[in-house]
């Protein structure tokens, strides 16, 4: 069960709180993600505050849906979800890359258990989504398992491994959600090495495959929700997103994956995201 | 366990695994299409619902252990050491070290005994690469009652475990009564003026050699944990000798040779210091007798240093 269950309307106010929570906090670490951290606004505020069954009281409830968060360097939206939801106190996102923080730089299971799995180099958490779908397979548990991944992620061959492994043991608690934002560090993904037909490669390895616009609430829901129900195999949600949404100047510039606004770019942020400054 | 002088290593393991199957449901043993290399084709055919074939896909099957024991499985992830340890070192590092993971490890063909595959086989850098690396426990047993002892011990540790078995038939140097803890040096051969420590296989040859040396007096110390290494007894035998000699089938840089001289330099023990094993070359097609000579491991080199010095 979700512990929030939110309306559309308060999931669209969620994922704008959380747009503001991952500006401040980058701006005030000085560096970070905010690209892909704006883009995914929207599909964590559905997951977290209407999709995923978790349990605020118990984090390690046996029997909740896990979250790998693959592409670990958006972590400041997954800080700012887990923070929104209850997990920790909201002002300790002001932390994030401090020295001391349990708020690191990338996904740190030693410093923040409520995780997963700890992340940051690509190629990985699919992998170990993989193992958790399988384990809920030994146990003989029905939780659902939710993958986070880019596009970009998949020019690592390890990602295709585990793609083959997931269609192999029919892995049908198993679900990716690919930020497909068409951008990485250097450059568009079509210009640094193309992926592309993303959607006709997972059909070919056997994947069930939903496609999605990233920012509209109601398809998200949908989305997610014909994901859960699937069971004849592995799911991937390829879901269109805006690299740096809600924020003008940061749209679909690969230039804004790894770079922190400076006081004046995040103040222009803020307003943009509705905060009267 | 029938007891013969020359038995293979993961023959040790493939008995050990089998029964861990049986007796713990919480096992899954992952193959990377080597499964009979690995002697887990036991586990394959007679415990099916705790077998995970991966494929020849080393990295995700590291990343799937790592999954696996986050949920409380314990997963013995299998291959030769130079894919699981050198290809999927990363997912080593993160998914199971850094996570803390009760993922073990298991790498055979350690070494130059891996004999006729050649150097891309013959992996020299496993024990350098695995024990720098926080959490982890690094384990190299010297024959077929280690290799069983070790993988039963493994499985009671809760964390990150490598161990390092070998391919051939090597001379049998304990039994199964012979006391084995991880993280304690065994002494094969009591001695003070030259002290020798091994790990692996190998240690058969440094046993060979202080048989035809009988004026002088020499210890074998048989390092099987080379990490969490037990700096006391090495500090011991050092102060006393007159020379110590380390002997690894593995690069000196880096291995069991290393952790030796850091502990006699981070002690100020002065004592000369011999380091037999594989000095920063690649190995080659051979019998690993041959190889082992050459290389300056075997029988011969060791008698002939201890004569000159």
């Amino acid at each position: 069960m979700n512990p929030f269950d939110y309306s559309i309307n308060q999931i669209k106010e969620t994922a704008n709180l959380l747009r503001q929570d991952v500006i401040k906090m980058i701006s005030l670490a000085g560096s970070g993600h905010p690209a892909g951290s704006l883009g995914m606004a929207d599909i964590f505020a559905v997951l977290y505050f209407k999709v995923l069954s978790h349990d605020l009281k118990d984090p390690n409830w046996e029997d909740r849906e896990r979250v790998i968060l693959s592409n670990g360097h958006i972590c400041p939206i997954l800080y700012a979800t887990l923070a929104r939801s209850g997990y920790f106190p909201i002002e300790d996102l002001a932390k994030l890359r401090q020295f001391g923080s349990p708020l690191q730089g990338h996904p740190a299971k030693k410093n923040l258990p409520i995780i997963e799995a700890s992340s940051g180099s690509l190629g990985h958490g699919l992998s170990v989504a993989c193992g958790m779908s399988l384990a809920a397979r030994f146990n003989n548990k029905n939780y659902q398992v939710w993958c986070i991944t880019s596009d970009g992620e998949h020019q690592e061959g390890s990602t295709w491994e585990a793609i083959m492994l997931a269609s192999k043991y029919k892995l049908s608690n198993l679900n990716v959600i690919v930020d497909r934002n068409a951008i990485q560090l250097s450059g568009d993904v079509s210009q640094i090495m193309p992926i592309e037909s993303l959607k006709t490669k997972y059909q070919n390895f056997g994947w069930n495959v939903i496609e999605v616009d990233g920012h509209v609430p109601e398809e998200i829901l949908s989305a997610l929700e014909r994901s859960r129900q699937f069971d004849s195999g592995p799911k991937v949600v390829l879901a269109k997103t805006i690299p740096g949404k809600g924020v003008s100047f940061m749209e679909n510039k690969w230039e804004w994956h790894g770079k922190a606004p400076n006081q004046e770019e995040a103040e222009q942020a803020l307003r943009e995201l509705g905060v009267d400054l | 366990m029938e007891e013969q002088s020359f038995k293979s290593i993961r023959d040790g393991f493939g008995e050990a695994i089998l029964e861990l199957a049986r007796t713990n449901r919480d096992i899954v043993v992952l193959s990377a299409d080597l499964a009979p290399s690995l002697k887990v084709d036991t586990v394959r055919n007679m415990m099916s619902g705790q077998f995970i074939e991966c494929g020849v896909a080393e990295q995700n099957m590291v990343g799937v252990a790592a999954g696996l024991a986050l949920s409380g499985k314990i997963p013995f992830a299998t291959s030769f050491s130079e894919f699981l340890i050198g290809r999927a070192w990363e997912q080593i590092r993160i998914d199971v070290c850094y996570n803390n993971v009760n993922v073990k490890l298991i790498g055979s063909h350690g070494g130059l005994s891996t004999g006729e595959d050649g150097a891309t086989h013959q992996i020299l850098e496993d024990l350098a690469l695995t024990r720098t690396l926080p959490n982890m426990t690094v384990i190299s047993p010297c024959d077929i009652f280690e290799a069983y002892k070790a993988t039963i011990e493994a499985s009671k540790i809760i964390g990150p475990v490598y161990i390092r078995i070998a391919r051939p038939k090597t001379l049998v140097l304990t039994n199964s009564d012979s006391q084995f803890m991880v993280g304690k040096i065994n002494i094969l051969r009591e001695g003070k003026d030259i002290v020798i420590f091994g790990t692996g296989p190998i240690l058969g040859e440094a046993i060979m050699a202080t048989e035809e040396i009988k004026e002088k007096s020499i210890a074998i110390l048989n390092v099987h944990t080379i990490k969490p290494i037990e700096k006391e007894i090495v500090i011991r035998f050092a102060k006393e000798a007159k020379l110590v000699l380390t002997l690894e089938d593995h690069q000196v840089i880096g291995g069991l040779g290393s952790a030796i001289a850091e502990i006699l330099a981070e002690n100020s023990i002065s004592v000369p210091l011999k380091r037999l094993g594989v000095n920063d070359q690649f190995g080659e097609s051979g019998d690993y007798r041959d190889l082992w000579k050459k290389y300056g491991m075997d029988k011969d080199s060791i008698v002939k240093i201890i004569k000159e010095n």
